[in-house]
């Protein structure tokens, strides 16, 4: 165990050294761009033995991992915003081939205008492409999620691949401890490559050719089914790596302060941890309210959701990504899962571009939906933060806007 | 390379009842293909006719295990696959892309560039059948000048994109054209291909009874007419090297070529141009200027005294 200070970036070039990947390809993107620096360093340094391939874009990128993981390698790529939306049809073609892949995802906004900094919209966007999709609080949690996402991809139950989101520049440049755990252990606890199939010479498959209406229908049940395994191939993964390398997270969710908890915030990625500030505080006055923050957007974690909030009397929802024309991303999938349940139910928008939202504000904001809540209970599915440069000249909910 | 007919692999590369439609030109491509490189290969397709010709999963009608891929992601997907092969200690697998003249030229030729410019270790195989055939007969850059298709009803007013010229300007180990017309010189040109380490490019004239509106029984007629007239010279160019496929440096003299008209007037396609004068003079100029540009290539990429006189003054 050697403990370093890392960015997020580095903390994924390091676990993909200790996965002990074959091939990597990549396309620079900004924040992404350290991650393929790193690992072009370490393989040109004899450090990592695999293969890297340059390519000239992000389609070319994730088509040049998945054709290597198709021959039986195990492959890495990471992109970003523009360069993830670029992939988009490949990221579906490799979820259909079942073919297990890892990809980190440096989360940032799309354009126009051009802006390089946080939002959720890029990797939120590929949700229903049939790949696993889990998104980091820190830098620790980068490294160990992607060293697992290996795991969880290459489980027969699960075989689907696999990406890890962090935070643009809050996280992929932003330095912190993390524990890098010793090659031999990682050895001992991750199994050499496992897929459903390879395309050789001697393997006689074909993959992808025209199939009947209904085999490709039951193809899509199957990935369906094999999201529901994925559930419980997570939570395992979580708690054995616990047990070896000594970080549990939760699985598919993080609990932070629910135990006795009335009042839930559910939020995701590195400003969960401004959300678990302001909780302690609200906490020291005796507010009762926890973070529940979701670590895996898909599979979706409905019944642990179900399970945590089921007594809850409100939940409010930080979304750092909006389905235009509807609500924001988590809001919807929140309240689909909380439809059996009567409580409060309010949704915010915020933080879109990077556009920075503290630890108090996320406070003010509690406190103002535990008051509506206490006054009856309220659904309201999209509000807005604006940043403060416009705040107060204009109305929260874009509802309004046409009104006036 | 000379290739005998005797020892060429008798096995069997397509089933019967491929999907492939009467007379087709890339089911004949396939079977050379095979015929050159034995069982050690593997086949990447991007999407296009050869998708469709395998027939309806889980069963397939070509001996091949193939990777089906998005359009646009021949190239880079074989170039992973190669270098996942070489990765996991299996240097010696071929990787086969079997990509139509869209996803070569068009949509695929992004990918096709880079991993030509990375000389990635894969041969890369455009079957080109001068349109998007699968889709119902479009046009792409590769369609000549003066064709039907069904999004140029009037004639293609511009001249087909010279993807082979593109690739030797990539500076790559290897670039041939050759025709279904003329089976053993494929053969020759894959099985040589196969020998070189790094990317190697074969573009195919693969003539397509349905787009092209001839008699299906007339495919490799017609790919041998088009040699024949000159309009698609039959070469390699193979380190730095130059040089007319022996069967091909005949038409090099005008005045051994078959007048183009009797190319075009198989082809339904030309149906709309062949009685005028004017249109057929500005083929005629488009085959001159080809073999100017052969001229050109001779002389440039010749290891004699006189290419670096050549060069040394431009």
């Amino acid at each position: 165990m050697v403990v370093k200070t890392l960015t997020g970036n580095y903390a994924v070039a390091y676990a993909v050294k200790l996965a002990r990947v074959n091939v990597v390809s990549a396309y620079p993107i900004t924040p992404q761009t350290t991650i393929v620096e790193k690992l072009s360093e370490m393989i040109e340094k004899g450090e990592l033995n695999a293969r890297m391939i340059r390519v000239e874009s992000e389609h070319s990128a994730l088509a040049a991992v998945y054709g290597a993981a198709s021959a039986g390698a195990r492959a890495f790529t990471a992109t970003s915003s523009h360069g993830l939306l670029y992939m988009h049809e490949v990221v579906w073609w490799a979820a259909g081939s079942r073919i297990p892949l890892v990809m980190a995802v440096v989360t940032r906004a799309i354009g126009p205008p051009w802006n390089i900094h946080v939002d959720h919209q890029d990797i939120l966007d590929q949700r229903d492409s049939g790949w696993i999709i889990a998104v980091a609080q820190e830098n620790q949690e980068v490294l160990d999620l992607t060293l697992q996402a290996f795991k969880i991809s290459e489980d027969p139950r699960v075989y689907l691949p696999m990406m890890v989101g962090l935070d643009g520049f809050i996280l992929s440049h932003t330095t912190a401890p993390v524990d890098i755990p010793d090659q031999e252990l990682v050895d001992s606890w991750l199994p050499p490559r496992r897929q459903p199939y390879i395309i050789a010479p001697e393997s006689e498959v074909v993959m992808g050719n025209i199939a009947p209406d209904e085999d490709h229908f039951m193809m899509r049940y199957s990935m369906a089914a094999s999201m529901e395994a994925a559930k419980k191939v997570i939570e395992e993964v979580d708690k054995e790596y616990g047990e070896i390398f000594g970080r549990s997270y939760g699985g598919l969710v993080e609990c932070y302060k629910c135990e006795d908890a009335e009042y839930f915030v559910v939020i995701m990625g590195s400003w969960a941890g401004d959300a678990k500030k302001a909780v302690d505080t609200l906490r020291e006055q005796n507010i009762p309210v926890g973070v529940v923050r979701i670590r895996f957007v898909r599979p979706w974690p409905r019944e642990k959701l179900l399970e945590i909030l089921s007594g809850a009397k409100g939940v409010l929802v930080f979304d750092r990504a909006v389905s235009m024309g509807s609500t924001g991303i988590l809001f919807s999938e929140v309240a689909q899962t909380l439809y059996p349940l009567n409580i409060s139910l309010k949704g915010l928008v915020a933080g879109l571009a990077g556009v920075d939202v503290g630890p108090s504000r996320i406070e003010a904001e509690i406190l103002k939906f535990i008051k509506q809540a206490e006054e009856g209970a309220i659904y309201t599915p999209t509000e807005w933060i604006l940043p403060e440069k416009y705040a107060g000249r204009y109305p929260s909910s874009p509802k309004e806007v046409i009104a006036k | 390379m000379t290739v005998n007919i005797k020892r060429i692999p008798k096995k069997k590369f397509l089933m019967p009842g491929n999907a492939a439609c009467p007379g087709c030109p890339e089911t004949m491509g396939m079977r050379y293909l095979k015929m050159a490189l034995g069982d050690n290969f593997v086949m990447v397709i991007p999407a296009g006719c050869s998708s469709v010709i395998q027939g309806i999963a889980p069963r397939s009608g070509i001996y091949a295990p193939i990777l089906n891929i998005v359009f646009a992601a021949g190239a880079s997907a074989a170039a992973g696959m190669k270098a996942g092969f070489e990765s996991i200690g299996r240097k010696d697998v071929e990787v086969v892309v079997w990509a139509g003249d869209g996803g070569t030229g068009d949509i695929g030729f992004q990918a096709l560039s880079g991993a030509a410019e990375r000389d990635d270790d894969i041969l890369y195989i455009c079957v080109d059948n001068e349109a998007y055939m699968n889709t119902g007969i479009q046009r792409s850059s590769l369609t000549p000048y003066g064709a039907w298709t069904t999004t140029t009803w009037t004639g293609k007013r511009e001249h087909k994109k010279n993807i082979p010229l593109i690739m030797i300007a990539h500076g790559v180990k290897y670039v041939a054209t050759a025709s279904v017309g003329y089976p053993t010189d494929f053969i020759a040109k894959v099985k040589k291909a196969s020998q070189i380490r790094g990317f190697k490019y074969i573009h195919l004239l693969a003539p397509c009874p349905v787009g092209w509106r001839f008699d299906p029984a007339l495919t490799g007629e017609i790919g041998q007419l088009a040699v024949k007239t000159g309009l698609f010279p039959l070469y390699e160019y193979e380190n730095g090297k130059f040089q007319l496929s022996p069967l091909a440096r005949r038409y090099k003299d005008p005045s051994n070529r078959v007048p183009v008209v009797e190319y075009l007037k198989l082809q339904g396609r030309y149906k709309h141009l062949i009685n005028k004068p004017e249109e057929i003079k500005k083929i005629e100029e488009y085959i001159e200027s080809i073999w100017y540009m052969i001229d050109v290539l001779e002389k440039a990429f010749n290891p004699k005294e006189e290419a670096r006189k050549l060069l040394g003054s431009l």
